[in-house]
């Protein structure tokens, strides 16, 4: 009828596991010089690249008038209209190029192979949850310098650079270790604490310019039952969207800068301190939304809307994100982050803003210049315009907010960054060391401390600790400021 | 007769035999060959850098930690899995009380039971992971729910994902929900074809529930008892486990590092630090690791024949 375990056929058998893992190692070693050429592809030389075509006033960067052009976009809060319309113009400008677009939400599981085996396409939105690592892409001579398209004539002034036309900071953002510049962040994104002024209203307060203030109108939401915070609690790299403009109001951007430079104790410094303590005084008074460590960014976004807490820390596509539930009457702003005391060393307004949507161009695509070219179309005052009115956000191109409506929470980015002024602080741990800014700081950090698991100086210690590791480790590419 | 008898046996091997070469050896010999490079996964050139891989994974607490929590899953996952279902079979197949008519019969409604078992099944992993994501979340979702519902308020409810020392209980509560049902549909197949006169006679000598489980059910099921560890063993180091702890946790992996395993933080090295070679370095630590379960399992399982 029917049998249980025989030993004589067992199937596999512990000696013969050991067998053939032993085999599998003596095999592996003569392989490997076979192997080299196997996965990892082969590449680096310059292999069917297009001829560059006839430099002229309406192609300045002599792109190859029939060489068709490769883009892909990443899927995301933005949409792709703006790329395809771009792509309208490109094929319009060069009637006999054809633009082959296609989009994911999967850009590093699409694209990783195509890197590998030398053949990238022409332009790519390196965004979103699968972005490839800049670091890594830069430090492997990757992408192509894009200094000929920051020097090219801008499409609506001839008499204009493009990099004469773009907002503080976005050329720098692009560049990693010196002179060249490999990324062209497109959207430009507002970063600070949100809120909903209709709420401050009913609470009869205004926006707090202090921690005293702040602290004093938390305590009056509390007993209206409102939290003062919340903050996405699986995400907690979100609190930097406020607390690093916060530590650079108090002590100035060096302290941001020498914390990016990975130097040593720059966690330690005095001003670090005060804004972690602040920032544990919410949690120990209970100002915090309860259960918000548990909650992911739309869930503690939903709670915010819903009017569940007053402020919440998040960048400006928030409101495109969040469109769809906060009200009408929301009148949704953006703070920068409440300072400290009078001691502080930068003025309130003080603020976080920096690129989006970072676009690269492969050092190894077959159409570079097209690629650059592309980028041109995208950086005109009538892309961007467009750009701004289809996804409530900002571009890299200064500008472009006149003439078209401008919903709440975009007016009151443009008139946050009027108010900042010089004052717009650009930390870059995101985008040089993810690992250690979303993993380390944010979660096993600030998440850990934000929910009463560990003090400020227990986070301080723990953070410096791995930011000295990345220091050490030589397998990570390591980036400075440039002065 | 056995002239030709290699051949006929060959002939039918070479195909899947090259197959299994092809997308199951060689991708293990190019990740051990990868784990000695410092291969960054997103350009072709790399050098050759010997141990510094394998030093610096020794080093990583963070592997360590993963380790841990994959070997803890890895026994615990098999254990509570196949035990829950070993007496959930059983009661639906031969626990329900003597009625006249049948020697053994299941409780009652065990047909309804069945089914019930069997529903997360036919779910996918990255469906159930949603849905008890939001069944954890501590502000709206239903777990709480039902906790503030039995009167429970503010800072006792619990953080769930949100707390260290929930959040790897709350991974393991997901995934035996989410693969009890196999087994309990797999186990009354076995339990099925054992044959009936066995129990009469246990019974007519009196025996309990207890003892004939132990005595009968449990021996003559132990085959299936024994893939069904090695199953879950697999499923709890690989696919399965990472993708509850990818979609769910904190970060994910988090919070503090309280979730995370060895899948997960191969996943990470290789698709989001751009460091493939490391990855690839852990990957050959799960695969030493996954052997040794499969060689525990198998010294452990190893027993007499038993035919009937």
């Amino acid at each position: 009828m029917g049998s249980t375990s025989a030993r004589d056929n067992e199937g596999l058998g512990r000696r013969d596991l050991i067998k053939r893992s032993a085999a599998l190692g003596l095999i592996t070693v003569p392989t490997m010089s076979f192997l080299s050429a196997c996965a990892s592809g082969s590449g680096g030389e310059d292999k069917g690249k297009v001829e560059k075509g006839t430099k002229s006033d309406k192609n300045p960067l002599a792109v190859n008038e029939s060489a068709p052009l490769e883009v892909v976009i990443f899927d995301g809060g933005f949409g792709t209209q703006y790329a395809e319309d771009a792509n309208k113009i490109y094929e319009k400008n060069f009637p006999k190029a054809k633009v082959k677009f296609s989009k994911t939400q999967k850009i590093q599981s699409v694209l990783q192979p195509r890197f590998n085996g030398g053949t990238p396409p022409d332009l790519i939105d390196n965004s979103g949850a699968q972005q490839m690592d800049m670091g890594v892409l830069v430090g492997k001579k990757q992408l192509a310098d894009l200094t000929p398209l920051l020097d090219a004539p801008s499409v609506d002034d001839p008499s204009k650079k493009v990099r004469d036309t773009l907002r503080p900071g976005i050329v720098e953002m692009g560049q990693f270790d010196g002179a060249p510049v490999w990324i062209m962040y497109y959207a430009y994104t507002v970063y600070g604490v949100w809120y909903s002024q209709t709420a401050l209203d009913k609470l009869d307060a205004k926006y707090p310019e202090t921690w005293d203030e702040m602290l004093a109108l938390c305590e009056k939401a509390k007993k209206q039952g409102i939290a003062g915070w919340t903050y996405p609690g699986k995400h907690p790299y979100y609190l930097p969207f406020s607390l690093y403009p916060f530590i650079a109001k108090i002590g100035g951007v060096e302290v941001l800068d020498a914390i990016d430079n990975l130097e040593p104790k720059a966690w330690e410094h005095p001003a670090v301190k005060a804004a972690f303590e602040a920032y544990y005084e919410l949690y120990k008074k209970g100002y915090v939304l309860q259960g918000t460590p548990g909650l992911d960014h739309r869930g503690s976004q939903g709670a915010w809307a819903r009017g569940k807490a007053l402020f919440i820390p998040n960048g400006s596509w928030v409101e495109n994100e969040e469109a769809a539930i906060i009200p009408k009457d929301f009148k949704l702003s953006v703070g920068a982050p409440s300072g400290l005391d009078s001691s502080d060393k930068l003025p309130f307004g003080t603020i976080w803003a920096s690129g989006g949507e970072p676009f690269i161009v492969p050092a190894q695509a077959k159409n570079v210049e097209g690629g650059m070219e592309q980028l041109r179309i995208m950086l005109s005052e009538a892309s961007s315009k467009s750009f701004t009115a289809n996804t409530k956000s900002l571009t890299a191109f200064n500008g472009g907010t006149t003439g078209i409506t401008l919903s709440d929470g975009l007016k009151s980015g443009v008139a946050a960054l009027e108010k900042a002024g010089q004052n717009v602080v650009n930390p870059r741990l995101q985008d040089w060391y993810v690992k250690l800014q979303k993993e380390q700081i944010g979660v096993a950090g600030l998440g850990e401390m934000m929910a009463g698991r560990l003090t400020p100086a227990e986070t301080i210690k723990k953070i410096q600790g791995y930011a000295d590791a990345v220091a050490k480790d030589s397998s990570i590419k390591h980036f400075k400021h440039q002065k | 007769m056995q002239h030709g008898k290699y051949r006929f046996i060959l002939g039918f091997l070479a195909i899947p035999l090259a197959l299994y070469a092809v997308f199951v050896i060689w991708p293990f010999v190019q990740s051990i060959y990868y784990s000695f490079t410092d291969w960054t996964g997103l350009s072709p050139d790399f050098q050759m850098v010997g141990f510094d891989n394998y030093t610096k994974m020794f080093e990583d607490d963070i592997f360590w930690k993963s380790l841990w929590h994959s070997v803890l899953l890895a026994l615990l996952l098999p254990l509570v899995t196949l035990g829950l279902a070993l007496f959930f079979a059983f009661m639906i197949n031969v626990g329900g009380r003597r009625r006249r008519g049948a020697a053994i019969q299941g409780v009652r409604g065990s047909g309804f039971y069945k089914i019930a078992y069997f529903v997360p099944q036919v779910l996918s992993i990255a469906i159930v992971a949603i849905l008890f994501q939001f069944a954890f979340d501590p502000a709206q979702g239903m777990i709480n729910g039902l906790l503030r519902s039995a009167g429970v308020e503010g800072d006792s409810l619990p953080n769930w994902l949100g707390d260290p020392q929930l959040a790897l209980w709350c991974i393991v509560a997901v995934l035996v929900w989410c693969t009890v049902g196999f087994f309990v549909v797999l186990f009354s197949a076995g339990m099925a074809s054992i044959p009936r006169d066995f129990y009469e006679a246990a019974l007519l000598d009196g025996a309990s529930r207890i003892t004939t489980f132990f005595r009968i059910t449990l021996p003559l099921l132990w085959d299936t008892v024994q893939s069904g560890w090695v199953y879950m063993g697999i499923l709890a180091l690989g696919a399965e486990a990472f993708a509850v702890v990818h979609i769910m946790s904190v970060g994910p992996g988090g919070p503090d590092y309280a979730t995370t395993v060895l899948p997960l933080y191969v996943y990470q090295a290789a698709f989001r630090d751009g460091q493939a070679a490391y990855a690839t370095t852990i990957g050959v630590a799960l695969l030493v690791v996954t052997l040794a379960f499969a060689a525990v399992v198998m010294r452990v399982g190893r027993r007499e024949r038993l035919e009937f």
